[in-house]
């Protein structure tokens, strides 16, 4: 090894090293943002060793040299300009585009080196053979995948699953078109057209895996998706021989596979289910019902109702669900918060795992209207507080907090959720008795303890704030 | 099997084992920043873009490395940018003020 080898060696694994250290101080909120500065600074020590190592060889062609720039600046300047830009609602679309590059971007890696490779692939070893169309067909399937989840996100495409007759079999025959072509290019009997024959089947996979999930289940397929990216950046790594890839690649497989898992486990799913598709009607936040219809007693109250309840109480936890991300009524509710809190009331918030779009996703969204992060509750912590809470106050909220989930038998079974009913009072806003995403009852609803202020979220939430304050002065 | 492929199997297999360590211990609240945090990590393919550069000797080659180039530089940029938006936004309760000792601030 030259010197200069040596040295480029070291700056990758250092590089890798600050990955590791930044995701490290991601365990605490305090220290989460200097982690990110941190794993930064390691792309950027990474970044310039590679570009140094460009010049340093002297190998390139001036083409090669320009197309690089040339993409590195318009990729950069539109990612740069979408971050900034992107709604925090919106997040898990561009956290999707971002997967949708980054495969892309390694799949791309992995059919320019097959091409340029001198000796063409007649020579590769079976393991080189194994990485390519490794890369090739992960880098694929996320590439067409990530696009199809953000338009189902976006609403481009139909968040309802998309089933035709016959999916499934064509699913699996694109998976074992890509396996076959896989084999091909492993044991060397027609490398050229079984590598593209493996990217163009991949392609369609992708599209065909994701469509017929429902958009409910979107985070989780995300999630999935991330871990395939960092796989396929792995594959990436394997190929060039480079450590600071296969790091990060296996850093994010190893972040998407426990967040998927995690996902999949709040919403009482297995992944296999969630992957066979079919479920849901592709957006939790519709409801169907007319308020007052519904045959069960439940105690119906007016805003000033609920002020009076929330301004002699002494500890409010509220239950924020997707409802409130889609009435975008947070500030409302900071407000509402802000006033008990400077009447010594003590107010938190309870937020279930699946209660946004993405796994924390409603953390971010509450983090935005200034909630601090001391305030918000885990799952367990928030359920060690309900016992003692004078008044749980939901809002755009339904399955998360149904107690069904108690219950053997019940559809919900099994699902980890909030114990709101163990508080004093419960206070639920919602515009409808209508079903959330699972479609069944909610008991809560009908307990003796519950009042119900049908309302939109927005609306009820400024109607109480305001009640609130006049009782208050 | 070569030696070097051997190395890079070992470093893959021990990543992974430190990725889910590591993971495990990020709280809850922070695993949408988290995700978008491992989405900029993996835009460490924009080093793999670099070396096909380098390989790249026809127009077909030219052209995918432009593409490969832009989709790794708007994961690397866009996922730090945002990343550092979103945890910009997590505020403890009190505006924090110089301590004497820190390290008391865990509840």
């Amino acid at each position: 090894m030259t010197d200069f080898e040596t040295g480029r060696h070291l700056a990758y694994l250092a590089a890798a090293a600050l990955f590791i250290i930044g995701l490290h101080l991601m365990n605490s909120p305090r220290t989460a943002r200097r982690g990110n500065l941190v794993s930064g600074t390691g792309m950027l020590l990474a970044l310039g060793t590679s570009v140094l190592a460009l010049i340093h060889d002297g190998t390139a062609r001036s083409w090669g040299l320009i197309a690089l720039a040339l993409g590195a600046v318009v990729g950069g300047a539109a990612g740069f300009i979408a971050a900034r830009r992107f709604k925090m609602t919106d997040m898990p679309q561009l956290v999707s585009l971002f997967n949708a590059v980054g495969g892309g971007a390694a799949a791309l890696v992995a059919i320019v080196d097959a091409g340029q490779r001198p000796a063409g692939l007649d020579s590769i070893s079976a393991g080189t053979g194994f990485v390519l169309v490794a890369d090739i067909a992960i880098g694929a399937v996320t590439f067409a995948g990530s696009l199809v989840a953000a338009g189902k996100l976006q609403g481009i495409v139909p968040g309802r699953p998309v089933v035709f007759r016959g999916a499934r079999g064509v699913n699996l025959l694109l998976a074992v078109a890509v396996l076959a072509a896989a084999l091909l290019t492993i044991t060397r009997t027609g490398p050229g057209w079984a590598l593209a024959t493996a990217g163009a089947a991949a392609i369609v996979l992708g599209v065909t895996f994701v469509l017929p999930i429902g958009g409910a289940d979107m985070p989780v397929v995300v999630s999935l998706l991330n871990a395939c990216t960092g796989m396929a950046v792995a594959m990436a790594g394997f190929l060039l021989s480079n450590t600071v890839l296969i790091t990060a690649g296996a850093l994010v497989g190893a972040s998407g596979t426990i967040l998927t898992v995690l996902m999949a486990k709040a919403m009482n799913r297995s992944l296999a289910n969630i992957v066979a598709g079919g479920f849901g009607t592709g957006d939790n936040a519709v409801t169907t019902g007319v308020p007052g219809t519904d045959d069960r007693a439940v105690q119906s109250v007016t805003a000033d109702d609920v002020a009076m309840q929330l301004a002699y109480a002494t500890s409010v936890v509220v239950v924020p669900g997707y409802g409130l991300a889609a009435a975008r009524a947070q500030s409302e509710l900071v407000d509402l918060a802000n006033t008990l809190i400077s009447r010594g009331i003590s107010v938190s918030y309870a937020i279930h795992p699946v209660a946004g779009r993405m796994p924390g996703h409603m953390n971010v969204l509450l983090a935005e209207a200034h909630v601090p992060y001391d305030q918000m509750l885990d799952l367990e912590t928030a359920n060690r507080a309900f016992g003692h809470t004078d008044v749980a106050l939901v809002v755009g909220a339904n399955d998360v907090v149904n107690p069904a989930a108690r219950t053997p038998g019940s559809a919900v079974y099994g699902m980890p959720i909030l114990d709101a009913d163990k508080a004093g009072t419960v206070i639920v806003i919602k515009r409808s008795m209508g079903h959330g995403y699972a479609d069944i009852d909610n008991p809560l609803f009908s307990d003796p303890k519950t009042r119900m202020l049908f309302n939109d979220a927005k609306a009820a939430l400024n109607d109480i704030a305001e009640a609130t304050k006049t009782l208050i002065s | 099997m070569s030696y070097s492929l051997f190395a890079d199997l070992a470093v893959f297999v021990l990543a992974v084992l430190v990725g889910i360590e590591v993971i495990s211990k990020v709280p809850v609240t922070l695993h949408t920043p988290l995700m978008s945090a491992g989405n900029a990590i993996h835009g460490i393919v924009v080093v793999g873009t670099v070396s096909i550069a380098a390989e790249a000797a026809a127009t077909g080659s030219y052209l995918l490395t432009f593409v490969a180039a832009a989709f790794a530089a708007a994961n690397v940029a866009g996922g730090y940018v945002v990343t550092d938006r979103m945890l910009a936004m997590f505020r403890p309760r009190k505006p924090v003020e110089p301590r004497p000792a820190e390290g008391d601030t865990h509840d």
